[in-house]
């Protein structure tokens, strides 16, 4: 049986598809064969983000309409032989998405996969909460900014009252924070929530914070998920969720200021 | 408190003040989310039908939904006026 990860938020611009694309390559990397989910029907975007988007033949929409099988649809990514990328459509209406359908398409995929990466579109329309409703875990998207703060909430709201495991009465969706676009600076200047400041108000379980960084924008304008530039700060923090994910104990590394060589020689704050 | 701390302070906070504003926001939003959807139409009827009998304001009647377990309860307060 697959683990069947939503990654929402609400609000867009997060960083939703940035993280679905890095930790699908994460936890393929590690050997768990993973498949990863646009369900953005109308604008779709991981296939970009994933660079694969001139090998896209079939969609989401097709596989559920039956005009082409799963594994026609699945495009097998070229880095990593255990990833595999499902579009979702540009041309078609989000209301092309049943619970029928999509849960037939993930039924299939849980025999054969291990992780099923949902990318949630922004918003609470039908892609977003067919996105959310079949999942085991809950990756909630934040940045550490007042309406994203307040939609997180919300997409909770929406988990705990709206889900498959809600409806049914069973164990209840794991929630997880990851805090984007973090500045530990802005932090310590007290121009931006801090992930204490976050977590009162939200109080999940923290998965990571991945700092505001370049290799983000470089890792899209080519396509390369951002997990996959192991030098960069970005990278790391993904690697590092995945790693904690999994089970693995790892101390977060990208809230604090990274402290500069003065500091370092002198030994201050 | 030094001439650098002086300046510092001087210098609202805006995180203090964006956490200050969710922390009230959602608190709010938490409570109205777990009403039943049919409960401001039930509201406004009761209110109506109050009103019918006895002359008051509508900020003197105030509707409460609390839910502790299984248990559920509409609280309902009116604050009738002193001479009639």
């Amino acid at each position: 049986m697959a683990r069947i990860i939503v990654v929402t938020s609400g609000k867009g611009g997060v960083g939703k598809t940035t993280t679905s694309a890095a930790i699908a390559m994460g936890l393929a990397k590690r050997g768990h064969k993973t498949a990863v989910i646009d369900f953005d029907v109308g604008l779709r975007n991981l296939d970009l983000i994933m660079g694969c988007e001139r090998r896209v033949v079939y969609d989401l929409v097709n596989v559920i309409n039956n005009e082409a099988t799963l594994n026609q649809a699945l495009i097998k990514d070229k880095r990593c032989e255990q990833l595999f990328i499902l579009p979702a459509s540009q041309t078609r209406d989000k209301d092309a998405l049943t619970t029928e359908g999509v849960g037939k398409i993930l039924e299939e995929l849980s025999k054969d996969f291990a992780y099923i990466v949902c990318d949630s579109p922004a918003g609470i329309e039908r892609g977003a909460t067919m996105a959310m409703y079949f999942a085991d875990d809950a990756f909630v998207v934040t940045n550490p900014e007042v309406s994203s703060v307040r939609d997180s909430d919300r997409m909770l709201g929406i988990l705990s009252s709206k889900s498959r495991r809600a409806e049914k009465g069973e164990e209840a969706i794991n929630e997880y924070l990851l805090l984007t676009r973090y500045s530990p600076e802005r932090v310590r200047l007290g121009e931006m929530l801090s992930v204490d400041d976050v977590q009162d108000i939200l109080s999940l379980k923290l998965l990571g914070v991945i700092p505001e960084s370049k290799a983000v924008l470089n890792a899209s304008n080519s396509g390369t998920p951002v997990i996959l530039d192991e030098e960069s700060d970005a990278g790391q923090a993904y690697s590092d969720i995945v790693a904690r994910y999994l089970g693995e104990d790892k101390p977060h590394r990208f809230i604090e200021e990274k402290k500069g060589i003065f500091s370092k020689i002198f030994g201050s704050k | 408190m030094s001439l650098l701390d002086y300046f510092r302070s001087s210098k609202p906070n805006s995180a203090s003040l964006a956490k200050e504003r969710l922390q009230i926001l959602v608190a709010h939003e938490r409570t109205s989310r777990n009403q039943p959807s049919y409960l401001p139409a039930l509201q406004r009827e009761i209110m109506e039908v109050i009103r019918k009998y006895v002359n008051v304001d509508q900020d003197a009647i105030t509707v409460h939904f609390d839910q502790e377990g299984n248990q559920e309860t509409l609280e309902l307060n009116i604050v009738l006026p002193e001479d009639r």
